[in-house]
């Protein structure tokens, strides 16, 4: 089946996977979200322990979709394996880093004998929703205002900033796409509070951090779609894949690609129609609205990131080295062998969602917690 | 090329990679071990209905939960290093290393992370049989993570299904089967996972033993005790045969490594394998089969290795000098070879920016001819194709030793508790105690093993470390190396003192599971 399809089919059909899998990644940042909150959302011991069973029990979900990432980054897009993560080499281990300590912090927490002592470990919770979510959303930056560095006729990458990936920080729309991720996974982060505690207190202060964050997240947002759109683009012509510089690229492409268009459209309009349900009809259900939402505008960012001719890891001094999805990509052999395990991705998601319903039936409050073995 | 490789960067690039796979490696043995007995026990539980069976599962099931998320924690490290650390290697092997990586996460990491959050959270959601089939679900999305993992590993060490193609300057997959069922890639798996059963079973028996000792939670210990000594013995037996397996594959494809496992500079007919010995400081370097003392049973390297009692296994020397009546080329001929094969390849590249197809085919039949020996292009000096024998030697004598020694403890426990008397033995006991740390031990002198004695190679032949490193200030990789050691370090004594707390309260006590 997937033998016969065309080389570039394949190339394309990898990249909406992998853009799909960003995509719910950062849908599931609600976790890191929640993580910044639980001291502005509780008053008391109780409070905080719902709120950190309710997103102790997710984790893993988000923390599986960035590995699942990173293992089809490899498979299907090598180069940009090698050149990104070899090369920005400070910016991927500081947010290696803010996973790593998130991993055991909601197990080791709350147990005696943990060395640390519970306030630590909150305080990695906190830094892996704030500095880890921040520096993703610069990263994911980078896909659209580049990089510097070169490859050389083996494909070695040689980067040509001292600071290796965390001069990514002074570029002001990689900061404004890392505010936004943050200011958006803070909200869904909330919504998914409301949705899942059973506590009138915990979902009042929520909604005003909705509210709050909603204002952060328009501002940044806004700034870096303007930006987006305004600023020079790369792209790479079919038939010999030289790389020139094009002005107003991402609007073209926008406009190019209508389908993107609607789903960046459609993405929009379900995050904004997920707060106000949250803010003004006081609706438990906005995280399946703004979630969805966010999908879909992830989806559509990353779709203009790298379809219609677009570089989309960019080296901004070397255009010729600059990667686009079909000089970065694996053989056509490697790309339909995994097209075929790709096939099992629905079959995940069912199970998943199967998974999610029997552990959620009933929401978080204290006889629920009570009842609970494994508490965080 | 050559004379650019930055020693320092090599190393601390390798120091990296080692303490983020031996902490990794403390974890994951008993997260493949445990998970499948955690499902038996819970097996009788539903099949019996008796609620001891049920307080079993779940304290284990407790104990596993703080292993299983430090496990994750270093895990993710080792993934992304691929791409850090490793950068060049990760362009080169990309289009067939990075398939089973991404099968890894689609098809087991979520399996385990969905139904890991059914077990911990679903005892009153959902119905006892379909907790079950969470446990048993979790037990196998772990053991099937590893097959992938150790199938790229495998590849490394015997790269098969592919083609260097001069276009890329890349290895690209050509027979996904053959990557998948390669001899090595089967036999790793099943001597990795059947030695990390041995491991968890170990690990079962050691606690229960200390309650046996305090004379706390008998039945829960000596349940424990039958279960894990079944399945230890079981799995120890297994191991013994897969390991043979193993060393049969080293010998076909890594001779320089089975040369350091056994100590062995000269080659002969007709070998004999070392029990155990300690070879002189100097046998290195005068490249002589020179032991302070050892027992050795005759001819059974040979046998093991060649399947054949008169077989000639090559020692160190004829590897790097080179054996013309055993038809064994030498070191500095293959790295002829392989600048040739790098020289033709650049010819290659350049003729084809400059359209002159007839040169161009020329130079690719040049490297096409001589590509298998590519790796040794890069290297400066015959020495360089040995690992470290000693420590190759004694981590190899180690692993080999302890695991009869587990062995022997399987059948021992299995046979006092089946007759009710392991209660009174308490030298016993407290061997079993100390048995908990060997089995670590000998799990991580196993990748040691693999992992030093296939040195100087990232890819068997193809890339040397040296070359395969991300190109980066030493500096940085060394700040990255305290980083990560600081941190895995303070993690491990937590988790360490979280398990061994969680062992003291027992089952009942610890509210907070």
């Amino acid at each position: 089946m997937f033998e016969s399809c065309t080389y570039l089919f394949l190339q394309q059909y990898w990249w909406i996977i992998v853009s799909l899998l960003a995509a719910f990644f950062i849908f599931l940042t609600f976790v890191q979200g929640g993580q910044t909150l639980f001291g502005a959302l509780s008053t008391n011991e109780d409070e905080k322990t719902m709120l950190i069973n309710a997103i102790g029990r997710k984790w893993e979900f988000t923390f599986t979709t960035l590995v699942t990432f990173g293992g089809a980054m490899f498979a299907a897009f090598p180069k940009f394996y090698s050149t990104s993560f070899g090369g920005a080499y400070w910016l991927w281990i500081a947010i290696l880093f803010c996973f790593v300590i998130q991993a055991v912090s909601y197990e080791f927490r709350k147990k005696p004998g943990n060395v640390l002592g519970a306030k630590t470990y909150e305080i990695f919770l906190y830094i892996n929703g704030s500095i880890g979510i921040f520096l993703i959303g610069v990263a994911v930056g980078t896909f659209f205002t580049g990089s510097d560095f070169v490859l050389n006729e083996f494909n070695q990458v040689a980067w040509l900033n001292k600071t290796r990936g965390l001069e990514a920080v002074f570029n002001f729309q990689n900061v404004a796409l890392g505010l936004t991720v943050f200011s958006l996974s803070r909200i869904l982060g909330a919504q998914y509070f409301i949705n899942s505690i059973d506590n009138d207190n915990i979902a009042t202060r929520s909604r005003r951090q909705v509210g709050y964050n909603t204002l952060l997240f328009l501002v940044f947002f806004l700034i870096f779609v303007f930006m987006l759109l305004l600023n020079d683009g790369f792209s790479y012509t079919q038939d010999n894949g030289l790389v020139s510089k094009a002005s107003n690229k991402y609007f073209h492409n926008l406009i190019e690609m209508p389908v993107v268009m609607l789903l960046f459209i459609m993405g929009v309009l379900l995050v904004l129609s997920g707060i106000l349900i949250t803010w003004f009809k006081k609706s438990t259900k906005g995280i399946w609205f703004s979630g969805s939402g966010t999908i879909l505008t992830v989806l559509a960012l990353l779709l203009l990131a790298g379809f219609n001719n677009t570089c989309f890891y960019p080296s901004a001094t070397y255009l010729q080295s600059s990667l686009t999805i079909e000089n970065s990509s694996s053989s056509k052999f490697t790309l339909a062998v995994m097209s075929y395990v790709s096939l099992f991705i629905p079959f995940v998601l069912l199970y998943m969602i199967f998974a999610w319903k029997a552990i959620n039936k009933k929401r978080i409050n204290h006889e629920e917690l009570s009842e609970t073995d494994h508490k965080y | 090329m050559i004379t650019d490789i930055d020693i320092a960067l090599v190393d601390w690039s390798r120091a990296q990679f080692a303490l983020t796979a031996i902490y990794h490696w403390f974890f994951v043995p008993l997260t493949l071990g445990l998970s499948f007995m955690i499902a038996i026990m819970e097996t009788i539980y539903v099949r019996t209905g008796n609620e001891e069976w049920k307080r079993i599962t779940k304290f284990w099931m407790k104990l596993f939960g703080v292993n299983f998320a430090i496990g994750v924690a270093t895990g993710i490290i080792l993934e992304f290093e691929f791409g850090t650390n490793w950068s060049n290697y990760s362009w080169f092997v990309g289009d067939i290393f990075g398939a089973p990586l991404a099968i890894e996460g689609i098809l087991a990491f979520f399996l385990e992370s969905t139904f890991i959050a059914v077990m911990f959270f679903g005892w009153k959601k959902v119905s006892k049989k379909f907790h079950l089939l969470s446990s048993w679900l979790v037990a196998f999305g772990s053991n099937l993570s590893a097959l992938w993992i150790l199938v790229a590993n495998s590849w490394m060490q015997y790269p098969v299904g592919m083609e260097l193609n001069p276009d890329t300057v890349r290895s690209e997959m050509i027979g996904f089967w053959d990557v998948l069922l390669s001899p090595v890639a089967v036999n790793k798996f099943l001597h990795t996972i059947s030695s990390s059963y041995v491991v968890a079973a170990l690990f079962i028996i050691g606690v229960s033993s200390w309650y046996l000792l305090k004379k706390r939670e008998l039945l829960l210990a000596s349940r424990s005790i039958v279960l894990a000594s079944v399945f230890g013995l079981l799995s120890a037996l297994f191991t013994a045969i897969t390991g043979d397996g193993s060393a049969y594959m080293v010998a076909q494809k890594q001779p320089a490594k089975l040369a350091a496992m056994e100590g062995l500079y000269q080659g002969k007919s007709g070998a004999g394998l070392i029990i155990f010995g300690v070879p002189k400081a100097d046998a290195h370097k005068n490249r002589e089969d020179n032991f302070h003392f050892k027992f050795e049973v005759p001819k059974v390297l040979s046998l093991l290795g060649y399947r054949s009692v008169d077989a000639f296994v090559p020692g160190i020397k004829d590897l790097t000098d080179g054996n013309k009546e055993q038809q064994i080329m030498s070191a500095s001929e293959k790295m002829e070879k392989g600048r040739l094969a790098l020289t033709s390849l650049r010819s290659f590249k350049e003729f084809k920016k400059q359209n002159n197809q007839a040169k161009a085919d020329s130079a690719l039949s040049i490297f096409r001819a001589n590509a298998q020996y590519m790796g040794y292009g890069y290297l400066n000096n015959p020495d360089s194709i040995i690992p470290n024998v000693p420590l190759t030697f004694y981590s190899f004598h180690i692993m080999v030793g302890l695991g009869a020694l587990f062995i022997l403890l399987f059948m021992t426990t299995l046979y006092l508790s089946l007759k009710n008397k392991l209660c009174n033995k308490k030298l016993l006991l407290k061997l079993l105690i100390l048995s908990l740390p060997l089995g670590y031990v000998a799990s991580e002198s196993g990748w040691i093993v693999a992992e030093v004695g296939r040195q100087p190679w990232a890819i068997q032949d193809l890339m040397p470390v040296s070359v395969a490193t991300t190109h980066i200030d030493a500096t940085a990789v060394m700040t990255t190396f305290i980083l990560f050691a600081v941190l895995f370090t303070v993690l491990l004594i937590a988790e360490i003192k979280i398990m061994l707390t969680q062992i003291k309260i027992g089952p009942e006590g610890g509210k907070n599971v």
